[in-house]
């Protein structure tokens, strides 16, 4: 296979690959950071959370058209505040839902599986009517487009790049809030122990809805953040679904190094497997290794000690 | 059911009477009543003045991205055939079902829509897997399907008029096209994991071979796929000339997104990147500067110069609104209606015998795409065309086909 190459050509390809592993890496991390705060901490499982996603890729596109059409000269920068109104906008519907469905199902956590894919489906119905059941072309700034030269034959796409840094960010981010912060440390204290943290006078309820929502925002952030790099359409949630669960699984529920470690396996082996079978190959041997060491190790690749 | 009651009966001396009663005054406001129950007497949904035809798209669901535009064309020829006089004198009335992108569903309301609403033909399906599951419908109750989609082939039923191309006549021409004008040696192939691209990359590698050029990759990734970083990366160390591309639906935007990223650029043409499978109609979701210089090798683009066209796009948008786009299945869903229409009038009648005996060599002259005919093996005779995508997503017609090539499903050596 590799017989007509020089070695520097080989060398600029394999750090090429090792990039788009890196870049692979980050987007499984980002559409998995929000899962791992609400199927994690919470144990909701939530089959909306690519709608959430979605939610935000749509309100990038409202801003976009917004920006193109009142503040054109602000177009390049537009893209910061979308994320910010994606995160706002999917934090609202996401305490609405928590409100209004998921507090009701906490005792049966079963039960949110069909309750939230029910409203999956509603949202991409809403989404159909409203924005119509085209994809939609979220137009991105042309700085955000294209790539560094590096060397000859070594190209690094921009948007890969931001989407490494957003993803650094959000995940040191949550990283920071749930081990430090006062509402962080609270929203570990209930799902370790609800009766006892309500008992030290933890408002669990507030706690609940925060963090439930705080997991939509992030999905949010990733949704604008993947029109970068894929579609923007009513049914586009459902691409991400079952890889979102994937990691959040293998990388052992309720532990966010758990989730990055479960995230960069995945995307590394992937990705290098892509590269040298084919790409529906690659993905087949991916999901039998993870069951295979789903089967060895149920509860994923870390966990936490917790007294039931 | 009528026919097996006897004539003795006398009820049913006092049901002819009755009925001839009623033909009475449609006798005299109807010059062509004699020949009118005649045309009625079919078993399907047809009256004095209306004929029922069944309309069977996804409007729900994944696929009604792709399906909403075939909706839109067929109920405007119905519109506009029922403007300039109906068929046989007759408006044309239309059901529409909802496959909502789930075969089995498919199935049912093909049954329901022959069966119950006794329909006289039936324009839809999207998918080969909707086709494949309406198919065994069709046949056994005997229906016709007007088919809008270009396929892979090895198909063809009593049943079915393909509007679309078959594989052979979207790929031979285009291959040729690469070799002869852009000198294209290497080719990679990528496609999405289903039938459609491995049955059109089976011909495409069989052609390719054949001219004495190479294959240098062929790849497929699942539906829906979006990270296509690695290909990219083979792409670049294979240094093919043309990237032969059938990758479908959402992947779509992704990998044009990732191309562009990953430092090609497609209007430098290296390597030129030559797709079936994306039209005007996908260019609105990936975004017409992701997919400026794009080759699509196809029967039909908006942008076709023809009088045929400029009407048709004109009638389309002030039906539809100004911003829609025509992509090539759009078109074909279009014609299903004008042809049946003109095999029915052929015949003389709605009988599905009757039509499907005078299909084979009916002839559009009025078709948007230019001057259309049905094969006997119920495929159309269409051109080649090749498109050179632009900034604002439409393209532009860079290669014809002098001749019609002739649908051959079941191309001998290719298979």
């Amino acid at each position: 296979m590799f017989a007509d190459y020089t070695w520097a050509e080989l060398g600029s390809i394999f750090a090429m690959q090792g990039f788009s592993g890196l870049i692979l890496f980050s987007v499984l991390l980002l559409m998995a950071l929000g899962l791992a705060i609400i199927f994690g901490q919470m144990g909701v499982i939530n089959m909306a959370h690519g709608e959430f996603m979605i939610l935000g890729a749509y309100i990038t596109y409202l801003t976009s058209n917004l920006f193109s059409t009142y503040i054109p000269e602000l177009f390049g920068a537009y893209f910061f505040i979308a994320i910010i109104f994606a995160f706002i906008g999917t934090f609202l519907l996401g305490a609405l839902v928590e409100w209004s469905l998921i507090r009701h199902l906490y005792k049966r956590p079963l039960d949110t599986l069909l309750a939230t894919w029910g409203l999956s489906l509603i949202l991409q119905q809403l989404y159909r009517t409203v924005f119509g059941p085209r994809e939609v072309g979220v137009t991105l700034p042309d700085w955000m487009m294209g790539s560094f030269q590096v060397s000859e034959m070594i190209e690094v796409p921009v948007n890969g790049m931001i989407v490494m840094v957003i993803t650094l960010f959000i995940t040191v981010g949550v990283f920071l809030f749930l081990q430090k912060s006062r509402k962080g440390k609270q929203s570990r204290a209930v799902v370790q122990n609800r009766a006892m943290a309500g008992a030290v006078g933890i408002d669990t309820a507030r706690v609940d809805r925060f963090t439930f929502a705080l997991g939509c925002g992030i999905a949010g952030i990733a949704g604008a953040t993947f029109t970068m790099i894929g579609s923007t359409g009513p049914t586009s949630g459902q691409l991400y679904i079952v890889d979102t669960f994937l990691v959040v699984v293998f990388g052992g529920a309720a532990s966010l190094l758990g989730t990055i470690a479960s995230a960069f396996s995945i995307s590394q082996a992937q990705s290098i497997m892509e590269f040298f079978l084919s790409g529906s190959m690659a993905k087949v041997l991916t999901l039998l290794t993870v069951i295979v060491i789903l089967m060895l190790r149920p509860q994923g690749l870390f966990s936490l000690k917790v007294r039931r | 059911m009528k026919k097996t009651i006897s004539p003795s009966r006398p009820g049913t001396t006092r049901r002819t009477l009755l009925k001839g009663l009623a033909a009475i005054p449609a006798a005299m406001l109807l010059a062509t009543s004699a020949y009118a129950s005649d045309v009625n007497s079919t078993g399907l949904a047809v009256t004095d003045d209306t004929v029922t035809v069944g309309i069977l798209h996804s409007a729900t669901g994944t696929m009604a991205i792709s399906e909403t535009g075939s909706i839109q064309a067929e109920k405007l020829a119905i519109e506009q055939i029922n403007a300039s006089g109906g068929v046989l004198g007759r408006q044309i009335k239309y059901i529409q079902e909802d496959g909502a992108s789930d075969w089995p569903t498919f199935a049912e309301k093909a049954k329901k829509l022959l069966v119950k609403d006794k329909v006289a033909a039936i324009m839809g399906c999207w998918t080969s897997a909707s086709r494949k599951a309406v198919l065994p419908v069709m046949e056994q109750y005997n229906g016709m399907l007007f088919y809008p989609t270009f396929y892979e082939g090895l198909e063809q039923s009593p049943n079915v008029i393909y509007t679309g191309q078959e594989a052979t006549q979207q790929i031979l021409k285009g291959i040729d096209w690469a070799k002869k004008t852009k000198g294209a040696k290497k080719f990679f192939l990528l496609g999405s994991d289903y039938i459609w691209p491995r049955t059109s990359n089976k011909i495409a590698r069989k052609h390719i071979e054949k001219l004495g050029l190479k294959v240098v990759g062929e790849e497929y990734y699942p539906l829906g796929h979006t990270q296509f970083n690695s290909v990219i990366n083979k792409i670049k160390l294979k240094r093919p000339d043309v990237i032969f591309t059938t990758v479908v639906g959402g992947s779509n935007v992704a990998f044009y997104k990732q191309l562009n990223a990953a430092g090609i650029d497609l209007t430098k043409e290296k390597p030129l990147v030559l797709t079936l499978s994306v039209t005007e109609d996908e260019i609105l979701g990936i975004g017409g500067e992701n997919v400026e210089g794009l080759y699509a090798s196809m029967k039909y683009f908006q942008s076709l110069p023809n009088d045929n066209n400029q009407a048709f796009v004109k009638a389309f948008k002030k039906r539809w609104g100004d911003d829609i786009v025509i992509g090539d299945v759009t078109q074909a869903a279009y014609l299903g209606p004008w042809l049946w229409k003109a095999a029915v009038e052929k015949a003389g009648s709605f009988d599905i015998d009757k039509i499907r005996k005078t299909l084979p060599g009916i002839e559009l002259t009025t078709a948007p795409e230019g001057y259309v005919k049905v094969h006997p093996n119920h495929h159309l005779w269409s051109k080649s065309r090749i498109g050179h995508a632009k900034k604002d997503g439409q393209f532009d017609v860079v290669y014809e086909s002098k001749e019609l090539i002739e649908p051959n499903p079941f191309p001998k050596g290719y298979q």
